[in-house]
């Protein structure tokens, strides 16, 4: 991107240090997050235990649960909240919908799909299998969804916000409508997609970080890229093209981000769809419409939204755990009503 | 923005009684065509069964006429599952209608103000703990469900309205509201199907999708009643509706109350959604769907209320009929009402190029 296309016009120039504060505060509150995701679980270790634990010279069991467990479901954790933050505010930037989600794009619906053909039909239970078919699905869907807005939208430059989101509505509940007719046909996968849907870090391959991390860098480099064009895009799309934008190739990289981001998110942890819906929100609240400090902001705050969930998952059921994707809207709700009830709206 | 210009140059307006309107030729032609299909596919769908009646005898059937044993299949077993799939597309199409026009956007859906959840929430909370720990006879039973429904639905939307509420009711705080309580209330619901055993777990997912299996008058009647005084209140507040389309401020130059007539327009929209919930379970996709698919065929600029309703009970008929023919008893309806009603949307998505507001 050009300097110019930097600082569009139109576009507030960020008041002093305040948005640089907000990250600043997002990630220290992520860090914090981090630790406690490392230390606090079901296995009592005090921090001592963890960071002998952590540096390899700690107790066998230790070293293996802090290393082969914790670490691993952190960095997911992260991964995944960061990856659907992210996403859920492109979403929302792009069809200019605050009930827009990450999954409004098919994507948690086509992941769903394809993960239930491939338990009921390929017979593929492997967790490293699954996650690739549930990111093939993901992909599929949304390309789908883009195609179809992109007949339906404006003639010169790819889909409207409307054609977008209704086409989204439209292929996601179709595929969940096949996923859930295929369900009850067949118990072993309508259980192996109950768990999946609710959304869940335990239970992962240590490896599933590694699997998901270049597909969420990417994303998030496009992501990047994609912010300063979004904001004009929030002048209407003719102002943009009057501007000198390129609005569908601006479209096409927001998707390709998104589909990148939550696709990824979706394949390894379910549709944790709480999220990408909120976290765009509250970021919102205290950086104002801005997509060059709303992205990261959302993405750090769905990072930390999703491990503190995943902490109290941990705590509140010793020593068993609630999933991710139950507590997240349980602790997340109220909080999230409390500020959308303090705060002056900062609408889309 | 340039819409059926083709037809009329200018629109007659018509007032009478409370209710003001303009006649607009192609939404009233939409919506006769949708209810002469209605009526043809609920006579298809009564004919077809185990025992197969003619369409031309279900019709002397509901004359009055026809053979007794016919008439005792037609009325008495038939009639009220169909009814009920009328009634409840009916009110599920006007209240997505009411609530897509209130909060001035085309993804709302009474789901947003947390009807569905939470009736959802209770539904299944009445099935898997009752179920689960043997408390209450009165929960398991299938009278148990929908009052637990139409309670969860009622308690999820009154919750939203009360924390939505600040100095006013505004559209978009309504909307993060409604965001946080549903996906809190999906949640507990998710909580529940994850700690039930598999068989609860079916039956539950089964009624969350929705069904119109062993109706009877006792579901019919509800249904029709909701319906019977709430879509003369929608049309009275279509006035109201259309001012709060212009932006607040506006609809206060007009002499709106705005404050009470979003509530109205709210609470008819939640009354509608709840009890069709309860009625037959949560049929997601009618309520979004519907009033999208109307606007696109009659034109406007916000979702028609007569043709959501009367596109709503024909989507679910339909579904119905398609359901009970092609596929099978086993398939919930809730299912095929999107499998009906998604790629007619999409079609109708690409075909038009024309951009729309709601």
């Amino acid at each position: 991107m050009t300097a110019l296309a930097d600082r569009p016009a139109g576009t507030r120039v960020p008041r002093g240090r305040r948005p640089a504060l907000v990250v600043g505060i997002a990630v220290v509150a992520l860090l914090v997050a981090m630790v406690l995701s490392v230390v606090v679980g079901a296995a009592l270790l005090s921090p001592v235990q963890v960071w002998a634990g952590l540096t390899g010279t700690g107790a066998d069991q230790t070293v293996a649960i802090v290393q082969d467990l914790r670490v691993p479901r952190t960095l997911l954790g992260a991964l995944v909240g960061i990856a659907l933050g992210v996403a859920g505010a492109l979403m929302q930037g792009h069809t200019r919908n605050p009930l827009a989600d990450p999954g409004l794009l098919g994507v948690s619906a086509g992941a769903g799909f394809l993960l239930v053909v491939a338990i009921q039909f390929l017979g593929i239970t492997s967790l490293y299998g699954t996650v690739w078919f549930g990111f093939a699905g993901a992909g599929l869907a949304s390309v789908l969804v883009f195609a179809l807005a992109s007949l339906g939208g404006s003639r010169a430059g790819g889909p409207t916000p409307v054609t977008l989101a209704l086409a989204g509505v439209a292929v996601s509940e179709l595929l969940i409508a096949i996923t859930s007719a295929l369900v009850l046909r067949d118990t072993s996968s309508l259980d192996a997609y109950r768990f999946w849907s609710a959304g869940a870090l335990d239970d992962k391959d240590s490896l599933a970080s590694l699997q998901i991390a270049p597909f969420v860098l990417a994303g998030l480099v496009l992501a990047a890229i994609n912010a300063p064009g979004l904001n004009v895009l929030a002048l209407g799309e003719d102002t943009a093209r009057g501007l000198g934008h390129h609005v569908g190739r601006a479209r096409a990289l927001g998707i390709a981000a998104i589909t990148l981001l939550a696709g990824s998110a979706v394949a390894v942890a379910g549709p944790i769809s709480f999220v990408g819906l909120v976290a765009p929100h509250i970021a919102r609240f205290f950086t104002g419409p801005d997509h060059r400090w709303l992205l990261p902001v959302a993405g750090l705050g769905g990072a930390t939204l999703v491990l503190v969930a995943d902490v109290v998952g941990r705590l509140v059921v010793r020593p068993g755990e609630l999933q991710v994707g139950i507590v997240l809207a349980v602790v997340g709700a109220p909080f999230f009503i409390a500020l959308v009830r303090r705060r002056k709206l900062a609408r889309l | 923005m340039r819409e059926a210009g083709v037809l009329t140059t200018a629109r007659r307006g018509f007032r009478a009684g409370p209710v003001t309107g303009v006649w607009r030729t192609r939404a009233v032609l939409v919506a006769v065509v949708t209810a002469v299909l209605l009526v043809l596919v609920a006579a298809v769908n009564l004919g077809r069964g185990d025992f197969p009646i003619p369409v031309t005898e279900v019709v002397r059937i509901l004359l009055g006429g026809g053979d007794p044993a016919d008439a005792y299949i037609v009325t008495e077993l038939r009639l009220p599952r169909t009814l009920t799939g009328a009634f409840v597309g009916a009110a599920l199409g006007l209240s997505g209608a009411l609530t897509q026009a209130v909060v001035r956007n085309p993804l709302a859906s009474p789901d947003i103000l947390g009807v569905t959840d939470g009736a959802s929430l209770f539904a299944v909370a009445s099935v898997v703990l009752a179920g689960g720990a043997g408390v209450s006879g009165l929960a398991v039973s299938p009278v148990g469900t929908p009052i637990a429904a139409l309670a969860g639905g009622l308690v999820a939307a009154a919750l939203v309205y009360v924390l939505a509420y600040r100095q006013g009711l505004d559209g978009f705080r309504l909307l993060l509201v409604g965001i946080a309580v549903s996906s809190a209330a999906v949640s507990l619901t998710t909580y529940l199907l994850v700690s039930a055993n598999v068989q609860q777990a079916g039956q539950v997912l089964t009624w969350l999708r929705g069904s119109l299996a062993s109706r009877s008058w006792e579901n019919v009647v509800p249904a029709g009643l909701v319906l019977a005084v709430g879509l003369p209140l929608a049309i009275v507040l279509a006035f109201r509706l259309a001012a709060l389309e212009l932006g607040d401020e506006a609809a206060r130059g007009l002499g709106v109350r705005v404050d009470r007539a979003r509530a109205g327009v709210v609470g008819v929209a939640v009354v509608l959604a709840a009890v069709a919930t309860a009625c037959a379970g949560p049929i997601r996709f009618v309520a979004l769907v519907v009033p999208q698919i109307m606007l696109r065929l009659s034109g406007g600029s916000r979702p028609p209320l007569v043709g959501s309703a009367l596109g709503g009970a024909l989507l679910v008929v339909a579904a119905d009929l398609v359901a009970r023919t092609v596929l099978g008893e086993a398939v919930p309806v809730g299912v095929v009402t999107v499998v009906v009603g998604a790629p007619y949307l999409l079609y109708l998505l690409v075909r038009r190029t024309r951009r729309r507001t709601v």
